[in-house]
């Protein structure tokens, strides 16, 4: 593997521990399409330990000027207009990391996701996290994280949603939730066999490996 | 006229009158001082249904080709272009119109990749074009030359390739009318390119480019001086037509933030206003010098072929009416790239690019720089532009398994 085609240590700090559940979703060899590829990271990261065919589609020119130089394929794009154009079951995996908070329509977005993949690969930051909770609870005010530093006014996560809400959108989208997995904040796997209530208190983030 | 306004197109060719810049342009049509390859019993078939029995095509190369033929570069020129991309013109004595991009060290490193860059077929700096001799009449072509179209220019490069011995070209490159043939590259003959990368270009062109070529033409077709096209044998040209199409041609070029970034309203070498028609404006007389100077280096009827056959341009119609037909057996990585002041091929039409690109599944990236500098940005210093077109290249390279450029960084 080339030398540069290693990933930005700036995104696999601890916002990125969904990377690692990730690379145990994706089977090898397979075509993935990184929605919100960011620089590319991610891409990078499975083209090499997995040898997948890597696209991504990114809104921030930067990201994708690093992610192109990498010799990655990204369109600078959004993930909200531009999905319509892909056709169906274009990719066996269509992953959205930490992104679906941050779309105008997340149920559209999943809906072109889920038509465009043959299965999709969804994390996002838990709004019901017990620390966030506590937050709101004790000072009143839209709470902050190492995961989610920015305030409120300068944040591009516009759709914050719980572990349940997402489990009920699953529902109502009529989607197969095919594995699940909920990290706590230390980044360590909470028991599968754990109750619902209890990963969405205690889940700092959660990864999907959902499909219709 | 002060040298920060001179966008391109100044000539060196102080001291010499019109008349041997004239020969100078002439010699150049079939003797160029470029190598050729001559093709006197292989015809170029024409989508008009007519044939070049015997033609030839000038071409420069840049770099050295590597021993399993992998590394070969094709540049496409755009309309007023031509193969003198990273050497010294041979008329007008300037570098060459990329060599911004072009050459050692450079995003396109001729250290490592062996770099092609002919003349098209209409052209008039080598290869067959209405200027050229025709050798059934003796005399040159004139509007005897067959039209020309983009799929014409690309099946010429074919043929250039064929005989140079390469058979998968490592990556085509090129901007606007370049950009074009790198599609139909892409579109035509998706199993001998590895790399495409169109700038600045559609995947059609557009009625409101259409209009602004018509208005080129019209111009030189009503200078008395181009005798319905046989103005050679008369020992003239159409001056003044020829030079009022460039002049309308170059506000396409640029954005209008450049324009005032560069001119404003200044005056040219004047207190105030005169009242008459002098060019007042630094803009006007900017534009006459392009106008001008352009005719030294370029020949009328050429310009008419060429700007038909981007006007003829249109690969979904060449394709069942869907563009994403033309990409579904690309097997190629793309870089597709617009420039945000671009207003004669806006980013939209690059979009529509990746769009039928994504509907083909194919491996492609896509980017939108932002630049005051219009559609001439592709040929101008654009840094982030040519670190993407270089990162872009590298990762070819990987992939192609030859020797990266950024391998020694």
């Amino acid at each position: 593997m080339n030398p540069r085609m290693t990933v930005n240590p700036s995104a696999v700090g601890p916002t990125r521990l969904d990377f690692d559940v990730i690379r145990e979703l994706v089977e090898p060899g397979t075509r993935i399409l990184d929605v919100g590829c960011g620089d590319g990271s991610l891409m990078a990261l499975l083209v090499g330990t997995h040898g997948v065919r890597a696209s991504g589609i990114e809104i921030d020119p930067d990201g994708v000027k690093e992610a192109v130089a990498l010799g990655l394929s990204v369109v600078q794009g959004d993930a909200d207009t531009d999905l319509v154009n892909y056709p169906d079951r274009a990719f066996d995996y269509v992953i959205l990391s930490q992104t679906l908070q941050a779309t105008r329509a997340p149920r559209k977005v999943l809906e072109n996701l889920l038509r465009i993949g043959e299965h999709c690969i969804v994390s996002f930051p838990n709004f019901g996290f017990w620390k966030l909770r506590m937050q709101v609870l004790l000072s009143g005010r839209m709470p902050k994280t190492k995961l989610l530093p920015q305030p409120w006014w300068d944040s591009a996560n516009i759709h914050f949603c719980t572990i349940r809400d997402f489990v009920d959108l699953c529902a109502v989208m009529g989607v197969e939730v095919e594995n699940a997995i909920a990290l706590n904040a230390a980044g360590t796997r909470m028991p599968f066999q754990a109750p619902w209530w209890f990963w969405n208190l205690f889940g700092e983030q959660a990864v999907f490996l959902i499909r219709r | 006229m002060t040298s920060q306004i001179v966008a391109d197109g100044g000539v060196s060719t102080a001291g010499t009158t019109g008349d041997e810049r004239d020969l100078r342009l002439r010699s150049e049509v079939d003797q160029p001082s470029s190598p050729v390859a001559r093709f006197t019993d292989e015809p170029l078939r024409l989508d008009s249904g007519q044939w070049l029995d015997s033609w030839q095509i000038a071409y420069q190369t840049y770099g050295t080709l590597n021993a399993d033929k992998t590394n070969a570069i094709l540049l496409c020129h755009a309309l007023t272009g031509d193969q003198h991309a990273a050497n010294t013109h041979p008329l007008t004595g300037r570098p060459g119109w990329w060599s911004e991009m072009v050459g050692p060290g450079r995003p396109v490193d001729t250290d490592h990749f062996f770099v092609i860059c002919s003349n098209v077929v209409g052209g008039c700096a080598g290869t067959t074009g209405p200027a050229s001799m025709n050798p059934r009449s003796g005399r040159p072509y004139g509007l005897d030359m067959p039209v020309v179209t983009i799929a014409d220019m690309v099946r010429a490069q074919v043929q250039l390739i064929d005989r140079l011995g390469i058979d998968t070209l490592f990556a085509v490159v090129g901007g606007s009318m370049g950009g074009m043939q790198v599609l139909e590259w892409g579109a035509s003959y998706p199993d001998r390119v590895f790399a495409a990368m169109p700038i600045a270009t559609g995947p059609r062109h557009s009625p409101q480019n259409i209009g602004f070529h018509e208005v080129g033409r019209q111009a030189i077709m009503a200078d008395p001086e181009w005798h319905s096209g046989r103005y050679l044998e008369m020992d003239t040209k159409p001056r003044s037509g020829l030079s009022v199409a460039r002049m309308a041609a170059h506000i396409t070029y640029v954005s209008e933030a450049a324009l005032h970034r560069k001119f404003g309203r200044n005056l040219q070498d004047r207190e105030d206003i005169t009242y008459g028609f002098d060019a007042d404006f630094q803009i006007e007389s900017y534009l006459r010098y392009q106008g001008s100077t352009f005719v030294d280096r370029f020949d009328a009827n050429s310009y008419l072929y060429l700007t038909r056959a981007m006007d003829y341009f249109d690969l979904a119609d060449d394709h069942g009416g869907f563009l994403a037909n033309a990409f579904q057996r690309t097997r190629a990585r793309w870089l597709v790239v617009s420039f945000t002041s671009d207003w004669l091929f806006p980013t939209s039409e690059s979009r529509a690019i990746v769009r039928a690109l994504n509907g083909a599944a194919a491996q492609v990236s896509f980017m939108e720089f932002v630049s005051d500098k219009g559609h001439d940005a592709f040929l101008l210093e654009e840094p982030e532009f040519h670190r993407a077109a270089r990162g872009f290249l590298t990762g070819a390279a990987i992939a192609r398994g030859i020797e990266p450029p950024g391998a020694a960084i």
